[in-house]
């Protein structure tokens, strides 16, 4: 059962990324990055990490890919601009190193010894009661920082689009 | 049988396609979720690897990895914005004011 899904969910997840990496329009891009999300979550719980799954579902294929989406229609893109570079060589090149990067991290995946056998598998490892107390145990400084880091990005975020029109145009009351 | 190989070659293949994709296309809002599908596949890897030991450390990573994300998605987008205000466009060919 778990290698049917997994092969499953594999072709899915190459399919829909070769879709985002390949589309023309990018709303069609977005939309093959929430296919991979979704696919990725049920990875997730596969590998007993179920919190997580709902966690990227959520702020994944939820908050993130809307906001995607939302800036792809606010700048309203009239002519879409040719998508790859005008000279094959540049194309080429771009998937040459892709190619070869992909080579080296499977030389290197290969080389490591991976043999045990996977440790006890607790189901209830990634169990949000689990996870949680982690957090809020070993894990607090990280987790109260992650909540400072969120809040400098909406001060950062709202900043930064504020900036232009004022500089330009004369505020309006 | 499915074992952690085959866990960590599909995020090696998600993670190229995601290089493949940043240094091929010109429009900068598909190069930057070509950088979240590479935060992706390195997330699925630490997961793999945290089922493959039996230790949640993997996942409380990902947790921050997750948040790193939410943050860098948020002011990336609101610079994109800022730079199609002053540019009109999203072609990376346009945006070389720093070039020297």
């Amino acid at each position: 059962m778990e290698a049917i899904l997994f092969w499953v969910f594999a072709v899915t997840a190459i399919v829909s990324a070769l879709v985002v990496i390949l589309a023309k329009n990018p709303i069609t891009s977005a939309l093959g990055l929430i296919v991979t999300f979704f696919v990725l979550a049920g990875y997730y719980v596969l590998l007993s990490a179920q919190f997580l799954a709902a966690v990227q579902v959520i702020v994944y294929a939820g908050a993130i890919m809307v906001l995607f989406l939302f800036v792809i229609m606010l700048l309203n893109l009239q002519k879409l601009p040719d998508m790859f570079p005008q000279k094959r060589t540049g194309f080429l090149l771009g998937i040459a190193v892709g190619g070869v990067f992909f080579l080296m991290a499977l030389k290197a995946l290969t080389g490591i010894s991976v043999t045990g056998s996977p440790s006890q598998i607790d189901v209830d490892m990634g169990s949000s009661a689990n996870l949680g107390t982690r957090l809020f145990t070993t894990y607090l400084l990280p987790f109260e920082i992650a909540s400072v880091l969120l809040l400098s990005a909406i001060i950062g975020a709202v900043v930064l689009i504020r900036q232009s029109p004022d500089t330009d145009q004369t505020p309006e009351a | 049988m499915v074992s952690l190989p085959h866990y960590l070659v599909l995020s090696a293949i998600l993670f190229c396609l995601g290089v493949i994709g940043v240094l091929t296309r010109k429009n900068i809002l598909i190069i930057f979720m070509c950088i979240e599908l590479m935060l992706n596949s390195v997330n699925l890897t630490f997961i793999a690897f945290a089922r493959h030991l039996g230790n949640v450390e993997g996942q409380i990573f990902v947790f921050f990895v997750m948040a790193v994300a939410a943050a860098e998605v948020a002011v990336g987008l609101a610079i994109i914005v800022v730079l199609f205000r002053f540019k009109n466009s999203v072609d990376i060919d346009s945006l070389n004011i720093m070039k020297w």
